[in-house]
């Protein structure tokens, strides 16, 4: 089991369309040899937790372009707690104000990236600072 | 032959003379890297010459401006008459913040209007529905009933000035309220001018606003086509639009042959499903393209445009009037070409890819401002934009005549071959039984991730220099103003709609709401059932909601 393969879930809250970002991703993940799922576009946050639960995910990637991520990414924590997800690792990217990070931390999110950061990086944080959760 | 022997021998010559050269020069100081291609990664020679270009027929392929097959332009007079259409995409917060906007717009010279909708309007859901949570107002203004439309019009001679609606799923309800509101101000159908994006093809590709599947989809684009040919002759009912298509990552090519390919998925429906006269129709069809970051592809592209659609009009679909086989379409400057690191450096793509846009001979352009990559534009940042586009007008000789890059070797041959790629595209997916199958199947939809993803690698291994992100980089960040929209619009616009609810004769309202659903259900058109409704003030889901009730919803496949 201690090497089990990284689970992550690339998800789209919200009404956001704007997914090219997210299926890059879902892709650079898949090279980085994780199991990938990919929500698709349109899911609320109670879909994405239901989701999250049941596909035993380590790290749900959230992706908003809208400017709704204020409300949504906290939203989408709660519900991933609310239904036993403590060990889920949640993470958040697109187009995210440097004044909104503070917010987003606070709500629980682990890390943020922004327009710039290479996919390279972006697996090598994940790599740094995400362990594959081993259930009893 | 486009050359005389003589001379094509000649430079032929020359040619070798030049090429042993450069062999030379190459050997004392090689060339900076092995492959100069463009941000599509389509190769480009060292030179073009005559040869390039040689097969070109003037005639059947450059031709005079207004005429087939509309290369360089359909306007007879170019620019000379009128500029092409400054048109800035707006819209945020309510419709009062939004109407404010446009005032401020046009009497900063802009010639025509553009409206940004909120995400909830966008998907066919009103600001108190659950899915909306946390959106309204931010990337767009938020309409939910005629109410909030007649303030967004407030002060705007409809009849005087054209606006363009960015709406794809609930496109007939917002036309519908245009309609409506034309009524209410005294002004007939016949003098409103505008077009309504209403081109759910690209949704499904690229840009991901669903609602229903794409067969009823095409449908009620069909039904907007027919009404608009009928009733309101100066609307555009559709902006079969690329734009969307490049931002989700696609190259140039397949940004013009899956635009031009979606065009012809919806000039087949309304021949078969409404049995008109292609020429009655063809003529107010538009188009909406990305203006990229690289330059001469993309004056090539919108060249090749117009000559594809001229020769599928006139050969594939023999339309007769010489105004079916013109393209006219709006250009964007590239939101996904901006970078968010030193902002102020996108003031400089924004004015490079307008001057694409122009000398590919756009009537209609948008230039975005410099911080849209961190949030909708700020008063000032918009101002700079529309200034780039008089600069360009004014200022810069380019408008002074037409076409001027016709004849270059390197452009027509760019041209030429853009347009050979995109027909092998086109003929693809004529192969899969056409772009709906073709999007069944998730082909283009594939194409697109397949080069996103080929992009974002060559970003990250600097075999394509973004300067700022991967290239003279620097450490301090530059600050820029932005823009924030207040939560609180969200809880003033549900007490609006709240109210208009209250107040509104429910009995009215539901039966304009049955009406249009067993038009729906007998396969009518739903025009003139949609505007009974928007003037009942049956909010935008509701008239949605019957459109996913009879025809079902279409959930976002999630292919990566």
């Amino acid at each position: 089991m201690a090497n089990r393969k990284l689970r992550i879930m690339v998800a789209k809250p919200g009404l956001d369309g704007h997914d090219r970002g997210a299926r890059v991703l879902a892709r650079c993940f898949r090279d980085a040899g994780y199991e990938t799922i990919y929500t698709g576009c349109h899911q609320t946050p109670e879909q994405i937790a239901a989701a999250a639960i049941q596909e035993d995910i380590d790290c749900v990637g959230l992706s908003c372009m809208s400017g709704a991520h204020k409300y949504l990414f906290p939203e989408c924590v709660r519900q991933i707690r609310a239904l036993g997800g403590d060990d889920i690792q949640i993470i958040g990217g697109g187009i995210i104000p440097k004044g909104d990070y503070q917010l987003l931390y606070d709500a629980g999110l682990k890390g943020i990236f922004t327009p710039g950061i290479t996919l390279d990086d972006i697996v090598k944080w994940i790599n740094e600072n995400i362990v594959p959760n081993v259930k009893e | 032959m486009y050359f005389a022997k003589e001379l094509l021998e000649s430079s032929s010559r020359m040619r070798q003379r030049w090429e042993d050269e450069v062999k030379k020069a190459v050997a004392k100081w090689a060339d900076q890297k092995e492959d100069w291609t463009t941000v599509s990664s389509l190769d480009i020679k060292r030179l073009y010459t005559p040869e390039d270009i040689k097969d070109l027929n003037f005639e059947e392929d450059i031709g005079y401006p207004g005429q087939y097959p509309f290369i360089r332009g359909n306007q007879v007079t170019g620019y000379r008459g009128k500029f092409w259409t400054f048109r800035m995409f707006s819209g945020f917060g309510s419709a009062y913040d939004t109407n404010q906007r446009w005032h401020q717009l046009l009497k900063a010279g802009q010639t025509g209007l553009s409206t940004a909708f909120d995400f909830p309007t966008l998907m066919g859901y009103d600001t108190d529905d659950p899915k909306a949570r946390g959106e309204c107002g931010k990337c767009g203004v938020a309409i939910d009933t005629l109410e909030d439309f007649m303030v967004l019009v407030d002060g705007i001679p409809m009849d005087k000035i054209t606006t363009s609606m960015t709406i794809n799923p609930p496109a007939t309800a917002l036309w519908a309220m245009y309609c409506a509101a034309a009524e209410i101000k005294g002004i007939p159908l016949t003098k409103i001018g505008g077009t309504i994006q209403n081109d759910m093809l690209k949704e499904f590709i690229a840009q991901k606003t669903l609602m229903c599947p794409p067969e009823p989809s095409v449908k009620l684009i069909s039904d907007t086509v027919e009404f608009g040919t009928k009733f309101v002759p100066r609307w555009n009912t559709i902006s079969i639009s690329g734009y969307h298509i490049r931002e989700a990552g696609s190259t140039a090519v397949q940004e013009l042959a899956f635009t031009l390919r979606d065009g012809m998925e919806y000039v087949e429906d309304v021949l078969k499903r409404k049995g008109l006269d292609v020429d009655s129709f063809a003529p107010r069809l538009s188009f909406f393209f990305n203006s990229h970051i690289d330059f001469f592809e993309e004056i090539a592209k919108l060249r090749a445009a117009r000559r594809i659609w001229a020769k599928a009009m006139r050969d594939r679909y023999k339309a007769k009037d010489e105004r079916s086989w013109w393209m006219r379409f709006h250009t964007q400057t590239a939101g996904c070409s901006l970078t968010a690191q030193q902002p102020y450096n996108n003031v400089v793509r924004t004015a490079t890819e307008a001057l694409a846009a122009v000398l590919g001979g756009t009537q209609s352009l948008h230039t975005n401002s410099l911080d849209e990559v961190w949030c909708l534009p700020t008063d000032h940042a918009v101002e700079i934009a529309l200034r780039t586009q008089q600069i360009i007008a004014e200022e810069t000789g380019a408008a002074n005549t037409i076409d001027p890059l016709a004849g270059s070797y390197f452009v027509e041959a760019l041209t030429n071959e853009m347009e050979e790629q995109a027909w092998d595209y086109i003929h693809k997916i004529d192969d899969m039984g056409g772009m709906i199958e073709a999007i069944h199947k998730g082909f283009p939809q594939m194409e697109l991730a397949d080069a996103a993803y080929k992009f974002q690698r060559q970003i990250d291994s600097n075999e394509k220099i973004m300067v700022g992100v991967n290239k003279y980089v620097t450490e301090d960040e530059q600050d820029i103003p932005l823009l924030d929209i207040d939560d609180a619009i969200e809880t003033q616009q549900i007490e609006r709609l709240t109210e208009v609810k209250r107040k509104r004769d429910s009995k009215a309202a539901k039966k304009s709401l049955d009406d249009l659903k067993n038009a729906c259900k007998k396969g009518e058109n739903v025009m003139p059932y949609c505007i009974e409704a928007v003037k009942s003030l049956c909010s935008v889901q509701e008239i949605c909601d019957v459109y996913r009730e009879v025809y079902g919803e279409f959930r976002d496949p999630a292919m990566y």
